[in-house]
């Protein structure tokens, strides 16, 4: 039977990739997802699960070692964040396109430049193009869940994708707050043992992490492409099957107070349960505001969007992260291009905020609905606005 | 929802007693969350730690800016830290000191509810150290009930094994104690 | 640059690259505050190995003109590392307050 629990989030995490049995965990700790893993070295230490910890020298060798030990059919699991992202970020693409079902935990942290150790999204989002699926957890429960999910939706054999679960560093990690945390009979029952498409064997030989020329490069790639978009499937099935065993519901896009919602925003990770509260005070002001909070990053969730924002007015985008010179935030310039040729679309507003762990409340929220409700996009000077930004 | 700033030091527990709230107060069937205060650990440095308690479900997620309860660890960091901004008016403050309730109140510059509990003789006389965040616990208790003394027994116990006992008779020591305005 | 901008500054303000053009302005944080005890020395018992000053991550430990040692009070945040390597046992740590 699950217990509810009080734990710190980072901790929770851990305890649900033991729940799942992992084989190998190659981790190189980084603020803030150190307490992800020093209590999985603790819990390999400690015998409670029949594993190996490597001690790596980066994050560059932790996905590295993660991707030989799953290479043998190891079921693997790392974390990181941030810097820590990005010095993986050159064997992340090779991961997924070695169909590895590895499950990373990210502790969602800002880049340098300048070096801040605070919650934002920036770490997360120039991996976008790297293969993975990506999913975006609200709170230590969500944590939880996905953590076991992911392991679930990468090993299934028309998968067959590393998954990576995004945790908002400090404002989850360390937060010690109520959980339902499954038992292992559960676990045990919803997660079956690993089977892998291919493994490296001595008595049958095969070679991985292989060359191609431009005359397959591009087949190739497509294939790994209609792999992505066919997880979709597999993804709604596992949150379909957690909900019948656990009662907790998943879908890529869950709305809060949409009937007819003039206006929408749209978050991803932890701001979402502080912008509900946004919702409530705005509805019971006369407002017509709903929230929609994206938990399915990749594949994106192109359906779901546009059935979402059917017939809103205005969609506020809320973004943690920037691509400079750009289209502002990812996730609206996503959202953007999902929604061009629709022949009915809300106009958008990007408000980039929570940069570097700047706190989110929920005033701020209210005041970005009021502020949409106030000017239209027409009258905008740019796509994309740094919410609060201090100007001369 | 009641809303707590503890101040201390690194090292000296605040954190762990944010932690051991959380966990009782869940452990009472309420809705609990403990944090530090984000940004590098560094042991003796003046840090902040943070709980809310509920009944239902707590949605926010923003830092909190207007407690209900200060709790201050180590008096060494009045004049050096603010520890009553925001403090709600009709909120509490608790410090753990030797001072009287006057010299305090001048110091601190405050007017406000007052909870003064002699922590460190306390903990030095029942744990044998200066270490008073789980003796405060107990006058938090007193001055809120935001949770149940006993709730407290079961957090501790897990968290200090043998050293348990000693624990508790110094947070039950402050639940006496404490004088509250 | 002009040497005392307000802060926080606005995002015109802030020097690009976000360079410091004050050399050692970070002496003006004196971490000192931060401590909860400091190191005392015992010179009877030091042998002026110099092992304090060259452990201690502050870098706030200096040789006397006597060769004994002794820390900054304006920085030293109290970690313990000097007596804890001190193999002659001349360094204490005493309760600050």
């Amino acid at each position: 039977m699950s217990k509810r629990i009080g734990m710190e989030v980072a901790v929770a995490a851990a305890e649900a990739a033991a729940l799942c049995r992992f084989d190998v965990a190659a981790v190189y700790p980084i603020t803030p997802q150190s307490h992800i893993a020093e209590h999985l070295s603790d819990i390999v230490a400690d015998g409670r699960i029949d594993a190996e910890f490597i001690t790596v020298e980066s994050e560059h060798s932790a996905m590295s070692c993660a991707m030989g030990a799953a290479a043998t059919g190891a079921r693997v699991v790392t974390a990181t964040s941030s810097q820590g992202l990005m010095y993986m970020h050159e064997v992340l693409p090779i991961a997924s396109a070695m169909r590895l079902p590895i499950v990373m935990a990210i502790a969602n942290r800002a880049v340098s430049g300048p070096l801040n150790i605070l919650n934002d999204h920036s770490d997360i989002m120039p991996q976008r193009d790297s293969g993975w699926i990506s999913i975006f957890a609200e709170n230590g429960q969500e944590v939880v869940d996905m953590m076991i999910q992911a392991f679930k939706i990468a090993e299934h054999r028309d998968v067959q994708l590393p998954v990576n679960v995004n945790i908002d560093g400090f404002q989850l990690t360390h937060m010690v707050e109520p959980m339902e945390m499954p038992d292992q009979a559960e676990v045990d029952k919803f997660l079956p043992p690993l089977v892998p498409y291919a493994t490296l064997h001595p008595d049958r030989p095969v070679s991985m992490g292989t060359f191609a020329m431009n005359d397959v490069y591009t087949e190739v790639l497509k294939a790994k492409d209609q792999a992505l978009i066919n997880s979709k499937k597999v993804i709604l099935q596992v949150w379909k099957e957690w909900e019948k065993l656990f009662g907790r519901k998943y879908a890529p896009i869950v709305g809060y107070k949409t009937e007819d919602a003039e206006i929408l925003m749209l978050t991803m990770g932890s701001m979402g349960e502080t912008a509900e509260i946004a919702v409530d005070e705005l509805r019971a002001r006369g407002v017509s505001v709903g929230l929609l909070k994206m938990k399915l990053w990749r594949p994106f969730p192109f359906d779901e969007l546009r059935k979402a924002v059917r017939g809103t007015k205005t969609l506020i985008v809320m973004d943690r992260a920037v691509s400079f010179g750009g289209p502002g935030g990812p996730v609206a310039g996503e959202v953007r291009s999902a929604l061009y040729d629709q022949r009915s679309r809300p106009a958008i507003v990007n408000e980039i905020i929570g940069l570097g762990g700047r706190d989110m409340m929920v005033e701020h929220f209210i005041d970005i609905v009021e502020r949409a409700t106030r000017t239209g996009e027409k009258k905008k000077k740019s796509a994309y606005e740094f919410y609060g930004v201090r100007e001369a | 929802m009641i809303e707590i700033r503890w101040h201390g030091r690194g090292g000296q527990g605040a954190v762990t007693s944010v932690e051991l709230l959380a966990l009782a107060a869940i452990e009472e069937g309420k809705y609990a969350q403990g944090f530090p205060s984000f940004g590098p650990e560094r042991r003796g440095a003046p840090v902040a730690a943070f709980n809310r308690v509920d009944d239902k479900q707590i949605k926010v997620r923003s830092g909190i800016y207007h407690p209900d309860v200060v709790i201050v660890l180590d008096e060494g960091l009045v004049g050096l830290v603010n520890v009553a901004e925001g403090l709600k008016p009709d909120g509490i403050l608790i410090i753990s000191t030797s001072k009287t309730r006057a010299d305090v109140q001048k110091a601190l510059s405050y007017k406000g509810r007052l909870g003064i509990v002699h922590g460190l003789a306390i903990a030095r006389q029942e744990l044998g150290v200066a270490i008073v965040n789980t003796t405060i616990l107990g006058a938090l208790i007193k001055a809120t009930n935001v949770v149940k003394l006993e709730s407290m027994v079961v957090p501790i116990e897990n968290r200090f094994g043998r050293l348990a006992q000693k624990n508790l008779t110094a947070m039950k020591r402050a639940y006496n104690e404490v004088e509250i305005n | 640059m002009a040497d005392a901008k307000k802060w926080p500054e606005s995002w015109q303000e802030v020097n690009r690259g976000c360079v410091v053009f004050r050399p050692g302005s970070a002496g003006e944080y004196h971490t000192g505050s931060w401590r909860a005890q400091r190191p005392v020395w015992d010179n009877a018992k030091c042998i002026k190995c110099g092992l304090c000053y060259i452990v201690c991550p502050e870098g706030c430990i200096s040789e006397g003109e006597d060769g004994f040692f002794s820390a900054n009070l304006d920085y030293c945040k109290g970690c313990g590392i000097c007596p804890h390597e001190c193999w002659p046992r001349a360094i204490k740590m005493v309760e600050e307050g």
